[in-house]
């Protein structure tokens, strides 16, 4: 009983990173319909800088996190600037390709600064706390807290002001929202920019319970697409419920079933979904 | 009348090819070409997939070792003679590819590519954990080189490369039947609208399939020659990296033109070879590339040559230009 709680408590951390990183990546597809391959190498890098933030500059965690925030952010805006838009009216292979090419990109690069090697990132919350019969390093629970708070805020962005809804307009129609004077550039680069954010958010809350190193997105980015076919490309609430029950599955699964085997679970669960449902689980009505 | 016909290339090409081992001072040089000649092979696989019906397979490394290990099983641990090993690892590649295409083909493009991908990564983590078939990490060692048919032996570079050339023409002339063909039409349809393709008649399911399941044919024979010619074998060869090398080779030389995936294949491989020193970061130079080459050249190098060669054209004889964009579209 102690492990199956254990178990459904660790979910719940590794699956509040998973979400993080599946909104990022459901909001570029909910309004420019591009499956942004290169979103591994954004979290990849938000992991880095926050690292480097810490190590050469001694900043602050929550400093560095947010200098992470800034450069990967202005980073999603470059390639939604100097990339996607160019493709924009380009048949949907070549938006695949380009992102391919900017992760390899990136991964290469990040090779090239920081080397191959794999880091650990100190986080002051290394505490171990012990609450109820669980035992957990204080980080976790930070990881847990600061997802769902992020979650809220973005609800409350899109949801409240006025900036947010423009994003939501043009994710039901691109048409639409430029014709009630929507600037559809502004808001692409926008989404961009909170694509990118979140992307470095959670690396930075995951980095210090995994690794850092240039292959860190590699999987993360692979579940993502996962999570959001499991809960409808685009669709905002389907992204947080996806990342929770991925979490939940995969760390049941390495309790119960195979460690060795964890990380094909999210896999499976993608070809039995696509098998049964080729558009996808909450699929809009559009093919 | 001309000398620089499309024609008369292509022959001096073949020649070429054939008298390489002579003029060849190294057997690098040859290593290296055979070897590229391996990777075009699979490279006209996703063209004929991803290039002419518009399906962008991201699982084709995953084929490819699905053939390299098929081959290498059936001769190491159970001891076949390599040519029936190497049909088998054909026919296996295409069993397993026509299985997973049935479901796959049930998607339509981003969500083929996301499978596709993640059928890739499921191929590639069960040869590195199923240590009991394939040897996990450690690799398969000891793949014999290719039996002798007759008098003619395999044992030198110099064979190696002509069998593998022999491979690639043959290859190069499966896929050019086929895109001239009424099936290469058929294909194009459904890449160019697959509701307008059904629309009139076409079974898209069937001719999808027929595709997908001749393209991972290629990628298996790719994979066998490959392991036959390195006769070592780890996981990494279905790795999402050499799929990504892949794309970039079909890229660069040009995605949905037959002389695409050989000038794309020989030009990259030739230029790491020659940037060894920043083998760890070619990346830095190739993302970028690929990411420019698919916004300024999305046809690659063959489709900007027959751009240029079609403008050139259309300025002296502006009525022919239908045709000549009719050719391009063969490429």
């Amino acid at each position: 009983m102690d492990i199956l709680i254990q178990q459904l408590f660790n979910g719940l951390t590794i699956g509040s990173v998973y979400s993080l990183v599946a909104l990022g990546l459901t909001l570029v597809y909910g309004i420019l319909h591009i499956p942004n391959f290169a979103h591994g190498a954004l979290y990849m890098l938000g992991g880095y800088i926050t690292l480097s933030m810490m190590t050469l500059y001694g900043v602050n965690y929550w400093l560095a996190m947010f200098v992470s925030i800034i450069v990967v952010g202005l980073l999603g805006v470059l390639l939604e600037r100097f990339v996607f838009r160019l493709l924009r009216e380009a048949p949907p292979l070549h938006d695949k390709i380009a992102a391919i090419g900017i992760l390899l990109f990136l991964e290469a690069f990040a090779q090239f600064v920081w080397g191959a090697d794999f880091h650990t990132m100190t986080s002051p919350y290394g505490q171990v706390v012990n609450f109820m019969g669980l035992t957990f390093t204080l980080q976790r629970l930070l990881i847990i807290v600061s997802a769902i708070a992020v979650m809220v805020l973005l609800y409350l962005f899109l949801k409240k002001t006025y900036t947010g809804s423009t994003i939501i307009a043009m994710s039901q129609s691109r048409e639409g929202a430029s014709l009630v004077g929507i600037n559809i550039n502004k808001v692409a680069m926008l989404t961009f920019m909170i694509s990118g954010g979140l992307a470095a958010i959670a690396s930075s809350l995951a980095s210090p319970i995994n690794l850092v190193f240039p292959g860190m997105g590699h999987l993360v980015i692979l579940k993502a697409f996962v999570i959001i076919i499991l809960g409808g490309m685009g669709s905002i609430p389907g992204a947080i419920v996806g990342g929770y029950i991925l979490g939940f599955s995969e760390s049941l699964g390495a309790t119960y079933i195979s460690n060795d085997y964890k990380d094909i679970i999210a896999f499976i669960l993608l070809v039995v979904i696509l098998t049964v449902k080729p558009t996808g689980l909450f699929a809009k009505g559009e093919r | 009348m001309k000398i620089l016909t499309k024609r008369n290339a292509i022959i001096a090409s073949i020649i070429f090819a054939f008298s390489f081992p002579l003029i060849a001072q190294n057997d690098y040089y040859l290593h290296m070409l055979t070897l590229s000649f391996i990777w075009a092979i699979a490279v006209y696989g996703i063209n004929l997939l991803s290039g002419y019906t518009g399906y962008l397979s991201l699982a084709h490394a995953g084929f490819f070792a699905i053939g390299a290990y098929s081959l290498g099983l059936l001769t190491v641990k159970a001891g076949l003679n390599f040519w029936l090993a190497l049909v088998c690892a054909c026919l296996i590649t295409c069993v397993i590819g026509l299985l997973i295409g049935l479901i796959a083909l049930r998607t339509k493009e981003h969500f083929f590519a996301i499978y596709t991908l993640c059928v890739g990564y499921i191929i590639y983590l069960v040869i590195d954990k199923w240590e009991g078939l394939t040897e996990g990490v450690r690799g398969l060692i000891g793949i014999p080189a290719p039996g002798n048919i007759g008098p003619i032996t395999f044992d030198t570079a110099a064979s190696q490369y002509y069998l593998v050339l022999t491979f690639l023409l043959a290859v190069i002339l499966v896929v050019y039947r086929i895109v001239r063909s009424l099936t290469g039409r058929t294909y194009m349809a459904i890449r160019n609208s697959e509701d307008l393709a059904q629309t009139i008649g076409i079974s898209t399911m069937k001719n999808k399939l027929t595709a997908f399941v001749l393209s991972t044919f290629f990628a298996g024979l790719a994979g066998a020659l490959y392991a036959s010619f390195i006769r070592f074998i780890g996981p990494d060869i279905g790795s999402t990296s050499i799929m990504f090398d892949l794309l970039m080779y079909l890229l660069v030389g040009g995605i949905g033109t037959l002389s695409g995936p050989l000038v794309g294949t020989l030009l990259l491989v030739i230029l790491s070879q020659n940037l060894q020193f920043l083998q760890e970061y070619r990346m830095l130079i190739f993302g970028p590339l690929l990411t420019l080459i698919i916004i300024f050249y999305p046809r690659g190098i063959a489709g900007a040559v027959f751009d240029w060669q079609s403008k050139r054209k259309d300025k002296q004889l502006p009525n022919v230009r239908a045709e000549i964009h009719i050719k391009a579209e063969e490429g």
